[in-house]
């Protein structure tokens, strides 16, 4: 409960101003707080009269919180690749186990995963937990959970991260809940707490407009996924040393009340553009379809993957999976270069967190421009093949 | 068939910003509305509904005011909605919004088939589809962007993937997250309009829900949020000078990096 | 302003903008340039009740009268006329239904209408005939227990897309105004065929063609009221339907201010926004005052139209005569408000210009309804 001192509150409207949710209201010289509160907390801080207080039960911390030790990983492995995620999470859980003097261990699940343990070890894995089992070929959330799960409680990890990835995104969530515990989706920075130790998890939040950190501390493991492209993989190293645990999964975990019928990769290859370090991407400037072949040229030069913004995906331009934005994905390559896209909010916070942003637009008021890096102000079709040309010239 | 779908009320998140001045959050005309994606979970709702029978009863967690979202729901074609409302509700994070929806869903009776948003656009989360599907025991299948068969037993479908699409089939009663692809929200028709004018809807507070206190809302929640902050600045945006060919030219040097 | 609509006037206008805005202006630079009939908007303002509004409610519309159905149109002008036409048209061709077919008719055609499921046009104009009816050749004779009609009608919208072709034929050429009488004609009725699409300056998403009848039987019972009484009835339609028209003009009128205000607002020339500038200024304002008093014209013609049906045809004139005079002007000066980027075809003004036009021209020339005006004032003060 907000609970607001009718001493101290001189209705000055501060906290009304602050409040994320609009829920607080000056009425008669007094804050009133409003049904929609999350007790967020926000006003509480704002409020130099200390005249705001958070009146919370006391939440009781899980018995055994002090026996949960050690960094895991999920390493999330389709068809026949490791998909690259995994190293970056190998990379910030090894930041996080030395800093917490523990042990990175990565679960492995799949079929026919032959080196892969070994890379996993190479990019800063201390144990792999191998579950290689023909029935894992597909992705059935319930299986892969329930043997997660199992992993989890009976060894005991303190942190807990995926990719935020189709899959990590969605097995995870069910991981969590089983086993009572929190869960922070598509992080952007993880860190550690140096007064106790807590997994400081941040992430966007209200399309990517509100940077939000938070903790875990009354339950472990402490649980997250984390956004591609973000966090840093180690350089291979062939002399790291580590432990692989193979572990058989029961007849009970592999049954599943999902069947997969078939596995559809898509026709155009590159589809996935979480992944990309470079993305072309296009947008109504584009004027039609065949802009698209424009933007495959110059994606061809530069070894990029093609996205788009959702005005040309609703215009059948290029199918949903490139899309962008509020509903669509959340990139952040290396390099983005918006063609003729004009930049609305919605696409803005798909792709904000790229390193850098280039924007080619012939509008020179388009809001694509206030998040660009580098811009130019011109015809596209004019733009793009000179670029074309000089990248080539450069070999 | 019955199918249950659960909305959320969510701020226009396009209206929504912190204010890197003074660290406020600017909500002028911050509108409410119908999270997109629950539009297409619906949606795909009523269309199953069109086509094998049923009823679609729309569920929202949130402020006696997320009545709205039901209202809304009721013009496109939702037969009857739930309120699940309670101060003691606040502050819920995902665990604890997958637990209030448990009981609220075991309360009004379960569906064959529960349909969600891929996620809130507000909170980008996309873990109370799963958790509530984990919480209820039933198998789950997300970012669904197509329905390819619907038969007595199971509903096939086709689940996006980084990569492609998965061709799933699972038996009822199970839930599904959906994408926006997966089809277009038709426009409220007039009758609909007219019903929803007259609607009511149950509302189930804590208790009625039978809900322990230590797991709803901000107490029961596992996650807290310790800090808001508004993202970054991108830095000074550097300026090409000359004509298109000189600007070319230095953004291929500022390229070069990346090349 | 606000024109203290009922709460269901308020829901219609609700339905009709959302489809306008998410429906109709994405898809209406295409509709236009590659002159498609707009199926699958209609189809989803069938879906969303639209088409039931004007419809009596014991035929499974809601009964709705003419500023209802005046508050629909708008909006869809607002995003495109052609697509607005099509919606009009389709009431113009059952309107001779509900003003004067029996009750079989009625029960027959008119429920289909109020789902969508079928699609109506009005067959008037001919060669020799358009402000001047009395012209018509195409004639309709008793044969048996049908009617055989022939002759061509021309410039007919909705053409080869209406499943119901309301059509005046003259009966008694020796009776003149008397001898005119109005038919149902079906799509695929033997010897009735349409025309190819005409090729036009504006409202290219709506389809305009040719009726042709040739040796056409259809069944007795498609006589619409009695013989002879075609002339009343058409004129009655007229009537009613002018009100649509003149809502166009002002949803087209009030699209053009808000895509030339918009671009006034954004527009930067000897370093500030073109608003910033009084001749600017003055051309937006004069269409803002142009538009509101053209759409407090036509809400209040259409109130009473609705409430003295007897005497409606001075005011249905004068509303459609000022709205779609306002409609030609706003359309032209937000061209000439954004200047060369006005007359692009990527930007949607030149398109609006075009449409612009035929408002002035259709269901009967504005100098026509000057004339109707002037007789009806000529009476008034004998």
């Amino acid at each position: 409960m907000l609970n607001v001192s009718q001493e101290l509150c001189i209705g000055c409207g501060i906290c009304e101003e602050i409040c994320p949710f609009g829920a607080i209201s000056v009425e008669y010289g007094l804050a009133v707080v409003g049904d929609s509160c999350t007790l967020c907390g926000a006003c509480v801080e704002s409020c130099e009269l200390e005249a705001l207080t958070l009146e919370l039960g006391e939440k009781k911390n899980q018995e055994d919180l002090q026996s949960w030790k050690g960094v895991w990983v999920f390493c999330e492995f389709r068809g026949t690749a490791l998909a690259p995620v995994s190293l970056e999470l190998l990379g910030i859980g090894r930041t996080l186990a030395d800093e917490r003097g523990v042990t990175v261990s990565a679960i492995l699940l799949g079929h026919e995963t032959v080196e892969t343990p070994a890379t996993l070890i190479g990019h800063g894995a201390d144990v792999v937990f191998l579950v290689d089992h023909l029935a894992l070929k597909d992705f059935k959330d319930d299986s892969y959970s329930a043997i997660v799960t199992s992993l989890i409680q009976d060894h005991k990890p303190e942190i807990v991260l995926a990719g935020a990835t189709a899959i990590g995104r969605s097995f995870i969530a069910g991981v969590a809940t089983t086993l009572n515990t929190g869960l922070t989706a598509d992080c952007t920075k993880l860190e550690i707490r140096q007064e106790d130790g807590a997994l400081l998890q941040t992430r966007p939040a209200f399309g990517g407009n509100i940077m939000a950190t938070i903790v875990c501390e009354t339950s472990r493991p402490q649980m997250a996924t984390v956004r591609p492209k973000v966090m840093k993989e180690l350089p291979f190293d062939v002399l790291r040393k580590g432990e692989v645990v193979i572990v058989t999964p029961t007849d009970d975990q592999l049954s599943s009340k999902v069947r997969v019928l078939e596995s559809v990769v898509a026709k155009e290859a590159n589809v996935n553009i979480q992944e990309a370090d470079i993305l072309v991407s296009g947008g109504r400037g584009l004027e039609s379809e065949k802009g698209f072949e424009l933007l495959k040229e110059l994606a061809g030069v530069m070894g990029a993957r093609i996205s788009a913004s959702r005005a040309v995906v609703d215009a059948g331009w290029i199918p949903y999976p490139h899309q962008v934005g509020q509903t669509g994905k959340t990139v952040a390559p290396h390099l983005y270069i918006a063609c003729g896209i004009s930049g609305a909010v919605q696409h803005v916070a798909g792709m904000q967190s790229a390193e850098t942003i280039v924007a080619i637009n012939r509008d020179k008021n388009a809001t694509i421009f206030d998040v660009a890096d580098y811009g130019i102000v011109g015809d596209l079709f004019e733009v793009i093949p000179k670029l074309i040309k000089k990248i080539e010239e450069r070999g | 068939m019955k199918i249950i779908v659960c909305i959320k009320q969510v701020p226009d998140t396009s209206d929504v910003r912190l204010d890197p001045e003074t660290n406020t959050l600017a909500r002028e005309g911050v509108q409410s509305i119908m999270n997109p994606y629950d539009q297409h979970a619906l949606e795909e709702a009523v269309r199953l509904k069109e086509n094998v029978g049923g009823e679609v009863v729309v569920i929202t967690m949130g402020p006696p005011q997320a009545e709205e979202v039901l209202r809304q729901a009721i013009t496109c074609g939702a037969d009857s909605g739930v309120l699940v409302s309670d101060r003691a509700f606040a502050g819920a994070d995902t665990w604890a919004t997958a637990y209030t929806l448990e009981h609220a869903i075991k309360t009004i009776g379960q569906a064959d088939l529960i349909l969600c948003g891929k996620q809130a656009i507000d909170g980008d989360t996309a873990q109370v589809g799963p958790g509530l599907a984990t919480r209820l025991g039933i198998p789950f299948l997300t970012c669904i962007q197509k329905v390819r068969e619907v038969t007595d037993g199971a509903i096939v479908v086709e689940r996006m993937m980084d990569d492609g699409y998965d061709v799933v089939a699972v038996d009822y009663p199970a839930l599904l997250t959906v994408v926006k692809d997966i089809n277009v929200p038709r426009v409220p028709s007039l009758k609909g309009k007219m019903k929803a004018k007259k609607a009511t809807f149950t509302t189930l507070s804590a208790e009625d829900i039978g809900a322990d206190p230590a797991c709803i809302g901000l107490l029961g929640s596992p996650t807290q949020v310790v800090k808001v902050f508004p993202p970054q600045a991108r830095g000074e945006r550097s300026v090409l000078i000359g004509t298109v060919d000189e600007q070319i030219d230095q953004l291929v040097e500022k390229l070069i990096p990346y090349l | 302003m606000d024109y203290f609509l009922s709460e269901e006037q308020q829901m219609i206008v609700d339905i009709a903008r959302q489809i306008t805005d998410e429906r109709i202006i994405p898809n209406r630079a295409e509709l236009d340039e590659k002159h498609e009939f707009p199926r699958n908007i209609l189809n989803e303002m069938a879906q969303a009740d639209l088409f039931g509004v004007p419809i009596p409610e014991e035929y499974g519309g809601f009964g709705g009268g003419c500023l209802d159905i005046s508050l629909t149109v708008e909006q869809l002008g607002r995003g495109c006329v052609g697509v607005g036409t099509a919606f009009a048209a389709n009431f113009l061709g059952v309107y001779p239904i509900i003003i004067a077919g029996s009750e079989e008719m009625k029960q027959k055609y008119l429920p289909s209408v109020a789902t969508g499921e079928k699609f109506g046009a009005f067959g008037l104009t001919e060669a020799n005939a358009g402000s001047d009816a009395s012209g018509i050749q195409t004639t309709a004779v008793l044969d048996g227990d049908e009617w055989v009609l022939n002759g061509t009608k021309q410039w007919i919208t909705n053409g080869g897309e209406a499943q119901i072709y309301t059509v005046v034929a003259i009966t008694d050429r020796s009776r003149g105004p008397r001898g005119a009488s109005l038919f149902v004609v079906e799509e695929g009725d033997p010897g009735f065929t349409c025309g190819p699409k005409e090729k036009k300056m504006g409202i290219r998403a709506s389809s305009t063609t040719e009726l042709i009848f040739k040796d056409c039987r259809i069944p007795k019972d498609r006589l619409i009221g009695r013989k002879g009484t075609g002339f009343i009835t058409v004129m009655k339609t007229l009537d009613l339907s002018r009100p649509g028209i003149a809502a166009l003009g002002v949803g087209l009128a009030q699209g053009a201010l808000d895509e030339a205000t918009r671009y006034a607002k954004q527009r930067k020339q000897f370093g500030k926004p073109i608003i910033a500038f009084q001749a600017v200024q003055h051309l937006l304002a004069d269409m803002a005052i142009g538009i509101e008093s053209a759409r407090a014209l036509v809400y209040g013609a259409a109130k009473h139209i609705q409430a003295h049906p007897k005497d409606m045809s001075k005011v249905s004139s004068m509303c459609k005569v000022y709205a779609t005079d306002v409609a030609m002007k706003a359309t032209t000066d937000a061209v000439q408000v954004m200047g060369g980027y006005g007359y692009m075809a990527e930007y949607p003004v030149e398109k609006m210009m075009r449409d612009a036009k035929i408002l002035q021209i259709y269901e009967g020339t504005n100098q026509i309804q000057r004339n109707v005006i002037g007789q009806e004032l000529n009476k008034e003060y004998s």
